[in-house]
C-alpha cells in the first residue's frame, strides 16, 4: 500500500501564538524603554548584558522544568548544581599541572563539572529522589535540605568568601565595540553557549525517541511505562541532564562570576520566577520567560544605575515581572490549563 | 487451542479497599474474551493487575506459562502484552505518528506495521501529523488500539472500546477489534452487551470483585436470566 499524509493541521494554537506575540510585545516595549532613556551603545550592551544573563537563568531553569514536568519533583537543589559546577571547575583548571595551557584548562573544567554534575544528579536521583516519587511534600524538604547541606559544605571547603574568577582562554579574555560601547568577548561566549545549549535540547525535545518519551511523559508516565518503556530509566537520565547542564551553566559564569557559596541560592530563585513566568512544565515557556527576564533584569539595572543609584529595582524587576504575567495569565506565558 | 493467559485467586488493593477478591479467568489464544460486570465490579482493575499499574497482592498471574504479578509494567508490557485503557490515553501534544513511534519496542517496528495499521484504521493514515489532542473520540480510540498493534504483542487489553462513541463508529471499532483475533488473543472490558455478544467468543462475569461465571458467548446469548441477573440487560 502506497502511504500518502495529508499536511497537518497548524501546531500552534491560538494560545501559543497569543503567548508569542505577548512575548514579542514585551520585548518590543523594553526595547523602546530602552531607546528613550539610553544612547544606541547603552542599548546594544543593556540588550546583550539582558541575553548573557537570560542563558544563565536559561541553564539553571531548563532542567528544573524538563524534571518537574517529568517527574512533578520542584528541585530546589537544582541551584546547587549549578554552584558545584563552578567550583568543580575550579578544582580541575586549578588541579592540572602547570604549564598546561589555558585553553586546555577552560575545556578540561567545562567537560569535568559537567560530568561531575551529572554523575552527581545521578547519585541523588537513585539513592534520595526515587524512594520518594510518591510523596511530593518530601522531595521538597529533601531538595531544599540538600541544597543547603551542599552549600554549607562548599562554604566548609572553600571559605565563605568565594573564589576569583579563573582565567578564560586569551580568545575570549577580550572586549568588542558596539556602536561605541564596550562589551566582554566572554559574555558572548555565555550567550552562544546558551543559545546553543536552547536549541540543542529543543531538537532533543522534538526530534528524538527520547524527546517523545519525555514529552509524554511529562502528560501520563504510568501509560508511557505500560507501553513498555522503563520511565524510572528515562527519569534518571533526564535528570542526569538538567544537572549535567546547571552544572555546565556554573563552570561556564565562573570566569565571569568567580565561585561563591551563595551563587545557588542565587541563580534558583530568578529560575524559579523564570519557570513560573514561562509556564510550568512548558520548555518553550522556560526558554523564552529566560531571555525576557534577563532583558527585564538588564533594563532595570542601567535604569538603576543612570537615575536611582540604587540595585534594588533590578533586583525586584523580576518579581514585578511575575507578578503582572500571573495577573493576566494565571498559568504563566506558555502553561496550560 | 492453548491458554495465553491465566488469572488465580487474583486480589488487589487500591490504597486500604480491597476490589479484586479472587479473580481467576483463562484467556484462550486467538480468541475474543470480554469480561462483563456491573459499574465498579472491578473489571478495569482486572486490567490493570494483569499489567501491574495496580499489583495484585494475591494471586497468580501466568503469561504464556511465566508469571508475571509483581513484575513492573513495562517489562510486562515488553513479553507482549498490549493495553488501550478506558480514558485512551492518547498523548495530546503528539502527534498520531509520535504517539505510534512511541509504541515501538525495536526500530523500525512502526514501519513494518504501518500498511497493517492504515488498513484496519484507514483515518489515522490521513491524520497522520495531527496531534492527538486535536482527534475526534473515535479516531483517539482507533489511534489507542493502533498504538497495541506496533509492537508484536500476543495479548491486547481492551478496556470499553465503544465508550462514547456513535453508533457507526462503534461498528467501526468492533470490526477492527474482529479482525485482529486473527492474529491476536483479545481480553475486552465492555458494558455494552450488544458489543460484547457480537464480538465475543468467551466471557467472564465479574462482580464485587470476584470471577462468578464464565463460558461461550453464545451460551450467556440464549440464557437471558444469567444477563439479567448479572448484568441487568437481557
Amino acid at each position: 500500500m502506497t502511504t500518502t499524509f495529508d499536511s497537518s493541521p497548524a501546531l500552534r494554537t491560538g494560545a501559543l501564538r497569543q503567548s508569542l506575540l505577548i512575548s514579542a510585545l514585551f520585548v518590543v516595549g523594553l526595547l523602546v524603554i530602552n531607546l528613550l532613556f539610553f544612547p544606541v551603545g547603552t542599548v546594544a550592551v543593556v540588550l546583550l548584558s539582558g541575553l548573557y544573563q537570560g542563558m544563565l537563568f536559561f541553564l539553571v531553569a531548563a532542567g528544573m522544568s524538563i524534571v518537574f514536568g517529568l517527574l512533578d519533583v520542584l528541585n530546589l537543589a537544582q541551584g546547587s548544581f549549578f554552584m558545584l559546577g563552578a567550583y568543580a571547575g575550579f578544582a580541575i583548571y586549578g588541579a592540572l599541572p602547570e604549564g598546561t595551557p589555558t585553553t586546555v584548562r577552560f575545556v578540561a573544567a567545562l567537560v569535568g563539572a559537567t560530568l561531575a554534575g551529572g554523575l552527581l544528579g545521578g547519585v541523588v536521583e537513585i539513592a534520595l529522589l526515587r524512594p520518594l516519587y510518591v510523596r511530593p511534600i518530601f522531595q521538597i524538604v529533601l531538595t531544599l535540605g540538600l541544597a543547603t547541606a551542599i552549600e554549607e559544605i562548599v562554604r566548609e571547603i572553600y571559605g565563605p568568601a568565594g573564589l576569583i574568577p579563573i582565567e578564560p582562554p586569551a580568545a575570549l579574555d577580550t572586549t568588542f565595540g558596539v556602536f561605541g560601547a564596550q562589551f566582554e568577548t566572554y559574555r558572548l561566549f555565555i550567550i552562544v553557549v546558551g543559545f546553543l545549549l536552547m536549541v540543542s535540547v529543543s531538537l532533543l525535545l522534538q526530534r528524538t525517541r527520547l524527546g517523545i518519551i519525555i514529552r509524554a511523559g511529562v502528560q501520563d508516565s504510568e501509560m508511557v511505562e505500560a507501553l513498555g518503556i522503563n520511565v524510572r530509566r528515562v527519569f534518571t537520565l533526564v535528570f542526569v541532564l538538567g544537572t549535567a547542564v546547571a552544572a555546565l551553566g556554573g563552570m561556564t559564569a565562573a570566569p565571569f562570576l568567580g565561585a561563591y557559596p551563595t551563587m545557588g541560592t542565587q541563580f534558583l530563585l530568578t529560575a524559579i520566577i523564570v519557570i513560573v513566568i514561562g509556564g510550568m512544565s512548558s520548555y518553550e515557556g522556560t526558554a523564552i520567560a529566560s531571555i525576557l527576564v534577563g532583558l527585564t533584569r538588564a533594563t532595570a539595572e542601567q535604569l538603576s544605575l543612570q537615575y536611582f543609584n540604587t540595585p534594588i529595582l533590578a533586583s525586584v524587576s523580576a518579581l514585578v515581572f511575575m507578578v503582572i504575567v500571573l495577573l493576566v495569565r494565571p498559568t504563566g506565558l506558555f502553561g496550560r490549563e | 487451542m492453548g491458554i495465553v493467559l491465566q488469572l488465580e485467586n487474583v486480589h488487589t488493593f487500591i490504597g486500604q479497599y480491597h476490589i479484586l477478591e479472587g479473580v481467576s479467568l483463562e484467556v484462550p489464544e486467538k480468541s475474543i474474551t470480554v469480561l462483563l460486570g456491573r459499574n465498579g465490579a472491578g473489571k478495569t482493575t482486572t486490567l490493570r493487575s494483569i499489567m501491574g499499574l495496580t499489583p495484585p497482592r494475591e494471586g497468580r498471574i501466568v503469561f504464556r506459562g511465566q508469571e508475571i504479578q509483581g513484575k513492573r509494567p513495562f517489562h510486562i508490557a515488553q513479553l507482549g502484552i498490549g493495553y488501550v485503557p478506558d480514558y485512551r490515553a492518547i498523548f495530546r501534544q503528539l502527534t498520531v505518528a509520535e504517539n505510534l513511534r512511541l509504541a515501538e519496542r525495536k526500530p523500525g517496528e512502526l514501519a513494518r506495521k504501518l500498511d497493517l495499521i492504515f488498513e484496519i484504521f484507514p483515518d489515522l493514515q490521513r491524520l497522520y501529523h495531527w496531534p492527538g489532542g486535536q482527534l475526534s473520540g473515535g479516531q483517539q480510540q482507533m489511534l489507542a488500539v493502533a498504538r497495541a498493534l506496533v509492537p508484536d504483542n500476543s495479548l491486547l487489553l481492551i478496556d470499553e472500546p465503544s465508550e462514547g462513541l456513535a453508533p457507526v463508529i462503534v461498528e467501526q471499532m468492533m470490526a477492527a477489534i474482529r479482525s485482529l483475533s486473527d492474529r491476536t488473543t483479545v481480553l475486552l472490558v465492555e458494558q455494552n452487551f450488544y458489543v460484547a455478544s457480537h464480538l465475543a467468543d468467551q466471557y467472564v462475569i465479574i462482580e464485587d470483585g470476584r470471577s462468578v461465571q464464565n463460558g461461550r458467548m453464545s451460551e450467556l446469548v440464549s440464557n437471558p436470566e444469567l444477563v439479567n441477573r448479572y448484568l441487568g440487560a437481557a
